[in-house]
């Protein structure tokens, strides 16, 4: 009996399909589970095998149509076998009905869930009718499992048919599956699930998980990048430092970009500000929030009045709570209530990242490393001290355009570090 | 706390809500001047005057049909039968009205009448007097059904029953009311029907049953654990409305149910209860559910086939043991 090719969704949203290729052509002989052509998704070229066997009597869409999917596109069948009623089927964009080979072919759930191209052919369609979860035993009757036993099998990645059962007549029962887990007896196909192990989820990592999915979700992010020259901001930190030399004190370039963020924050109240529903509160202070990685997370210790402080300041308290907070002594105080926070991962050689925002916080900067690059210069290659940074903003209250302008100033202070002082 | 037998347990009852409340009356056949068949009603009379205690002629759909009219005008009559078996006479006024006048009154008349009585086989009774009436109870809606297995059950049970505002049908048993127990001395101990009672726990096969044969599964219990095997008993105590929960929740816990029943098999209570057993909890199930019940025949006269006939400790033993997969 002759079988339609049809136009199969290979994706689980498409719904047509253009054929790219024929990789068999008309009076090739063709056997089930054959790539008969490539055939390009919504997604993704991918490959149609054959559902049946016999000589590929008519290719009905050519190279670059496309059909719905569930168009008949070719015919195989008996190399001298009547074709032309199936023939002069096609071309409907309605799914096939009747015909037992029909159903075979088109069952939508059978090629989600069988990655094998085999199917059965007409005398394996016997057992292929049995209950799915009805796994065959070797002697191709259905493996006797009780309801509870069949779950837990399930759960556990375990084939029934490898498990003894001890009940009447064979029927594999609870204890046996207990007995199978033990000896661990487990399907090759969970076999990248054996090496791992569960960690207990610390209540830190309960709230980062939490705190960063009320944020992602209901927070429409949008990311905005920029590249800061940093030649000065080296050369003023190598001078600071030589001032600093007898106090035993040293300025870090992130004190640097605290100080000019929050400098350029103040300049831009529309970034440092919060949604709160009906209204958006802007703030006077810059009040900046410093992600600080510890033992299994992170958490934010805040620097009050960033904008109102020296470097030095700013620099002995970051360092001071992110000392306390590698040790959990923060108290809740010095981690809630920021206006803008920074996160720089440029120490473990971050170029550029994307940060998510700590609700209520508008936004959060995320910083790269320092490094040298080769930039061009009025139209000369010269290698440069660079930083990457990119600003995550509440689209709800900052712009892109006001963002931009507020990473302008930043990236003009940091190129210009007196211009802090301004 | 004070032990006493079932029979007293009821009688206390009976008492505490005829003095609680004095819509409150009874009536049956030989319940005023004999003290009721089995004694159940005794001291009654005396107490509470010939108006509260009421002797009836032989005629109890003429009886019935009265606590029915009672009930609908606002008393709360308890009709006693002197067996549920003579009840059969009373079906039409207990299924036809009692049952159905709230829902066909839309609402507007309750029908708040106990029909109390034994139920079940005693002993060489023979086939007319030894029925378990509980399905023909239990089928129709509207109606409640209640069957306590110890003395507190039936203390706290039937006070609840008195107090409910629906028609309830109480089925004790001849065998159970010398059977003593533990009942708490509290005036207002009310056991809310529908509550089943873990009788025993257990981890490895659950026994649910009801009424009389509470005992039956105690006893098989106590044989299997001799084997070491360990049985959880649950007692239903009603079978409307129906503890469903209790159900699920012991045959979740231990995956293996016997139901036990003095009744016929076919179509009986075990047949409901293992249909919810498979809709509800079917992937919690490691074997198939089975039921032991009376035999399919009416209830011999002779001792030895009665005995053969009524379900027993040892049958129960092995049904456990064939859902244990196990040979004893």
């Amino acid at each position: 009996m002759a079988t339609k090719v049809h136009m199969e969704a290979l994706s689980p949203t498409m719904e047509e399909g253009q054929v790219v290729k024929w990789l068999k052509s008309e009076g090739d002989s063709v056997s089930n589970g054959d790539i008969l052509a490539e055939i390009e998704t919504d997604k993704a070229t991918m490959e149609l095998s054959a559902r049946g066997k016999g000589v590929l009597r008519k290719i009905l869409v050519q190279e670059g149509g496309t059909a719905p999917v569930g168009d008949v596109i070719a015919v195989i069948a008996a190399p001298d076998e009547d074709v032309s009623d199936v023939v002069g089927d096609a071309g409907g964009v309605s799914p096939p009905e009747a015909g037992e080979e029909d159903r075979e072919a088109s069952a939508p759930e059978d090629q989600e869930e069988s990655e094998a191209p085999e199917r059965p052919s007409s005398e394996e369609k016997a057992a292929k009718e049995a209950p799915s979860e009805g796994a065959a035993s070797p002697d191709g009757g259905r493996v006797r499992a009780s309801p509870l036993a069949r779950r837990l099998a399930q759960e556990a990645g375990l084939e029934l048919d490898e498990i003894d059962g001890s009940g009447p007549e064979g029927r594999v029962v609870k204890r046996d599956v207990e007995a199978a887990l033990e000896r661990d007896v487990r399907l090759p196909a969970a076999a990248p699930g054996e090496e791992y192990r569960d960690v207990p989820v610390s209540q830190m990592r309960k709230t980062i998980a939490r705190r960063l999915t009320e944020s992602l979700s209901p927070v429409p992010h949008f990311f905005l990048t920029i590249d800061v020259d940093m030649t000065r901001v080296v050369e003023a930190r190598r001078r600071m430092n030589a001032l600093l030399e007898d106090d035993g004190v040293k300025v870090s370039v992130n004190d640097i970009v605290l100080r000019a963020t929050a400098a350029a924050l103040l300049r831009h109240p529309a970034c440092n500000a919060s949604w709160q529903g009906d209204t958006i509160r802007v703030y006077d202070v810059v009040h900046l929030g410093v992600a600080v990685a510890v033992e299994d997370g992170l958490i934010t210790p805040i620097v009050r009045n960033a904008h109102a402080k020296g470097l030095v300041q700013i620099g002995s308290e970051v360092r001071e709570m992110a000392g306390r907070a590698r040790e959990k002594k923060l108290k809740p105080d010095e981690y809630t209530g920021a206006t803008f926070s920074v996160s720089n991962l440029g120490m473990l050689g971050i170029q550029e990242f994307t940060a998510i925002i700590n609700p209520p916080e508008a936004g959060i900067l995320a910083v790269g490393r320092l490094e040298d690059r080769p930039v061009a210069v009025d139209g000369e290659l010269t290698v440069m001290p660079r930083m990457r940074m990119t600003m995550s903003c509440d689209h709800r209250v900052i712009d892109g355009a006001t963002g931009a302008r507020f990473l302008q100033t930043l990236q003009g202070m940091l190129e210009e570090p007196t211009s802090i002082l301004l | 706390m004070a032990e006493m037998t079932y029979r007293d347990a009821l009688n206390a009852a009976l008492r505490e809500e005829l003095e609680r409340d004095d819509s409150v009356f009874l009536m049956g056949e030989e319940v005023a001047e004999y003290d009721g068949a089995y004694k159940v009603s005794k001291g009654l009379l005396e107490e509470f005057g010939e108006r509260r205690i009421v002797d009836s002629p032989i005629s109890e759909l003429g009886f019935a049909g009265l606590g029915v009219g009672a009930a609908m005008v606002g008393l709360r009559p308890i009709i006693e039968f002197m067996t549920f078996n003579f009840a059969f006479l009373a079906l039409d006024q207990i299924i036809n009205s009692a049952a159905k006048m709230l829902y066909m009154s839309d609402g507007l008349i309750p029908v708040p009448v106990v029909f109390r009585g034994p139920t079940g086989a005693a002993l060489q009774l023979s086939a007319q007097h030894s029925q378990s009436c509980e399905t023909w109870y239990a089928h129709a809606p509207g109606l409640k059904l209640v069957t306590p297995g110890t003395p507190a059950d039936a203390k706290g049970l039937l006070k609840a029953a008195i107090r409910d505002n629906d028609p309830v049908a109480f089925m004790e048993g001849e065998l159970l009311y010398n059977v003593r127990g533990e009942v708490p001395d509290d005036d207002d101990f009310v056991i809310p029907l529908g509550k089943a009672d873990v009788k025993r726990e257990g981890e490895d096969v659950s026994i649910v049953t009801h009424g009389k044969m509470v005992h039956t599964a105690l006893a098989a219990a106590k044989k299997l654990e001799k084997q070491g095997v360990s049985v959880e008993v649950l007692d239903l105590r009603c079978l409307r409305p129906l503890d469903v929960d209790a159900i699920l929740s012991t045959v979740k816990k231990t995956n293996r149910a016997v139901y036990l029943e003095e009744g016929w098999s076919f179509v009986g209570v075990g047949s409901q209860i293992v249909s919810i057993i498979q809709e509800e909890a079917f992937d919690w199930l490691d074997a198939p559910v089975l039921r032991v019940c009376q035999a399919d025949v009416p209830m011999p006269y002779a001792k030895n086939l009665e005995q053969m006939a009524k379900p027993s400790a040892d049958r129960v033993v092995e049904a456990c043991n064939r859902v244990l997969y196990r040979r004893a």
